[in-house]
């Protein structure tokens, strides 16, 4: 059985100006020690696969289907249930350090609550605890900083923070939703390195969403394209990457800057992602599609399997992409 | 940190001065005095009570000797209107009272505010959210002229519960009313504010953190929302409880308390200008005290700022 399966996910939210539709019948598998990739544009629905699995939609959202844990539904599961899977079970890093830890309280505070309330830790015993793990993600001193608040570190070492913070409980999956995208370049590489050792010493799924083709290349065993709040393709990194079989996926491997070739311009999908509450009847990619076919707008093309394990919904015949 | 309240209090010296100075040439400028009435007394003894207040020497020479009274001999001067009776005795008298039901009003307003801001926050947009936005839109536009009559006629002389006024040393049953007065509109706009900073806060990234932790939410309110929610609250405490304790004539007059809300507006009408200055200062003592408290008391909650 896989760890998490989601099935037909969708997430609504209801705003002033009538639904807006994030998540339009997402379907994945993940399975213990594996990674996965999400991919796509901003806005794609991504974030709210992860927020909706975690029950941590805005207020006006909501979301339908199944998202499996175990077998067991996330969706439907009662708050106090769902809060003991969460941070024990599966954890999530977010994308901005500066905001996602509590300016007002102690890392060690911040840190201990966890352990005391999902392990049953005394605060000393916590706090050992605690400083194991800030030393685990290479905090220098950590004994005496973790007695310090948030803004007295960087940027990297906060997201340092939260990756220990969320590994505190040892949970069998991690989703990190665009945990480098904040960060400064050289800083993106170190917590990437850094993701990569947990993830093998503690044996932990990775889900990474991330816009960022090039940090994904080098983590994950998979990559699942998202637009417009659906799939449109899906498969092992290494297929996915090499021999792409959708025209949303060779369009954003085309706007990955290269350092091989000379190039004045960067590449560009043409026009805008998606409106949201105005989703078209076809494919959500047809408007933008360079090579879109007669039936494309109209039709929303299956998400089909195919023996390589990939996963696309595409009506061009995917040999014509080989 | 010792420091740094050294100063402020240092910077309040002046600060008085300024304000007793200011509050001088406003009264000088004002037309009439304390002596003046419709039947105007003989020119003589009008001389002759004037001289004794010395209120015919020169403007400076008067705040230069107030200031010295005050400053050496801890002396705010006799009324001017209320015979034999010191601006000191006055005070003595009428502050502990506004002390007291002002205490409670704060109390009362802090506790029932910040509950209801919560709750709505918390409930956003669901009948109890509703519910309690109503109230203090009702609570505020509701002055405490038309809620202490009411007060009195519903629970004094339909119900018969509680007295109509009076004091008497500030027992239980004589603080209620003037409480509940007192505290209505300052507990509706604690709660409007209380809400809508508990709403940006419940926005905030580190609230979805907390959740992911798998904390309850009444844990991740209390423990993660609370503190930063009531930063904004603050400076509108500190002014607020300066107001509530230095009491109010509505209060005064309507349950006749006796408390120096009553003397206070009193002395603007008498012009009896040495209760009016040592009212001024003493709401102007406290407001600076309370302003400072309300500083470091965002020092306490925010790490970020260290004096």
């Amino acid at each position: 059985m896989s760890l998490l399966r989601i099935e037909d996910l969708r997430v609504t939210f209801q705003t002033g100006d009538g639904p807006v539709n994030a998540v339009n019948g997402v379907s994945l598998d993940i399975n213990a020690g594996e990674t996965l990739a999400i991919v796509g544009e901003s806005g794609s629905g991504k974030s709210q696969t992860a927020f909706a699995v975690m029950g941590l939609l805005a207020r006006n959202g909501a979301a339908t289907g199944k998202a499996l844990w175990e077998g067991e539904d996330l969706l439907s599961m009662p708050q106090k249930e769902l809060n003991k899977i969460r941070s024990r079970e599966i954890s999530m890093i977010f994308q901005d350090p500066m905001t996602s830890l509590n300016p007002y309280m102690r890392i060690s505070d911040q840190m201990t609550e966890v352990l005391m309330l999902h392990k049953g830790l005394t605060k000393s015993a916590a706090v050992k605890e605690a400083i194991g793990l800030l030393d685990a993600v290479k905090i220098p001193d950590a004994a005496n900083r973790i007695g310090m608040y948030p803004h007295e570190f960087s940027g990297g070492m906060r997201q340092r923070i939260m990756i220990a913070m969320s590994l505190l409980c040892s949970p069998r999956l991690l989703i990190a939703d665009e945990p480098t995208t904040a960060l400064d370049v050289t800083v993106q590489a170190q917590i990437m390195e850094l993701l990569g050792e947990v993830r093998k010493e503690f044996g932990t799924a990775v889900i990474l969403i991330t816009h960022d083709l090039g940090i994904v290349a080098g983590f994950c065993d998979r990559t699942l394209v998202m637009y417009g709040g659906q799939i449109m393709e899906e498969g092992t990194t290494e297929n996915v990457f090499a021999k792409a079989s959708h025209p949303y996926t060779l369009g954003l491997m085309k706007a990955v800057p290269r350092l091989d070739r000379a190039q004045d311009k960067l590449d560009t999908i043409a026009g805008e992602p998606p409106d949201m509450s105005r989703l078209p009847k076809g494919c959500p990619f047809s408007p933008r599609c360079d090579r879109k076919l007669d039936n494309c707008m109209a039709e929303k093309p299956a998400l089909v399997n195919f023996a390589d394990g990939r996963r696309r919904a595409c009506h061009i015949d995917w040999k014509e992409f080989a | 940190m010792l420091s740094y309240i050294v100063r402020r209090l240092a910077i309040a010296i002046p600060t008085i001065l300024i304000l007793i100075v200011l509050s001088f040439i406003l009264m000088f400028a004002a037309p009439g005095g304390p002596f003046n009435s419709e039947r105007p007394l003989p020119p003589q003894v009008l001389a002759n009570i004037q001289a004794k207040y010395g209120l015919d020497q020169p403007y400076w020479k008067q705040i230069v000797n107030y200031v010295w009274n005050v400053v050496a001999h801890f002396d705010f001067g006799p009324s001017f209107k209320y015979k034999d009776r010191s601006v000191n005795d006055i005070i003595a008298q009428g502050f502990p009272v506004t002390l007291t039901y002002g205490f409670w009003s704060f109390i009362v307003a802090t506790v029932v505010g910040i509950t209801l801001g919560v709750v709505a926050a918390i409930r956003h947009n669901t009948w109890l959210d509703y519910f309690a936005v109503g109230i203090s839109i009702g609570a505020q536009s509701l002055p405490n002229f038309v809620m202490a009559p009411i007060l009195v006629l519903v629970f004094t002389l339909y119900l018969g519960w509680l007295p109509g006024g009076g004091w008497n040393g500030g027992q239980i049953e004589y603080l209620v009313l003037p409480v509940i007065a007192l505290s209505t509109s300052y507990f509706a706009s604690i709660a409007r504010i209380m809400r809508s900073s508990m709403l940006e806060v419940l926005n905030a990234g580190f609230i979805r953190t907390a959740r992911a932790k798998g904390l309850p939410m009444s844990r991740v309110i209390i423990r993660h929302a609370l503190k930063p929610a009531l930063l904004p609250l603050l400076s509108y405490l500190g002014p607020a409880f300066v107001g509530m304790i230095t009491g109010s004539v509505i209060i005064d007059v309507y349950f006749s308390t006796g408390g120096i809300g009553q003397f206070f507006v009193n002395s603007a009408f008498n012009r009896d200008y040495s209760v009016m200055m040592g009212i001024t200062i003493l709401v102007g003592v406290l407001t600076i005290l309370f302003n400072l408290v309300v500083d470091l008391l965002y020092a306490w909650i925010d790490p970020k700022i260290r004096y």
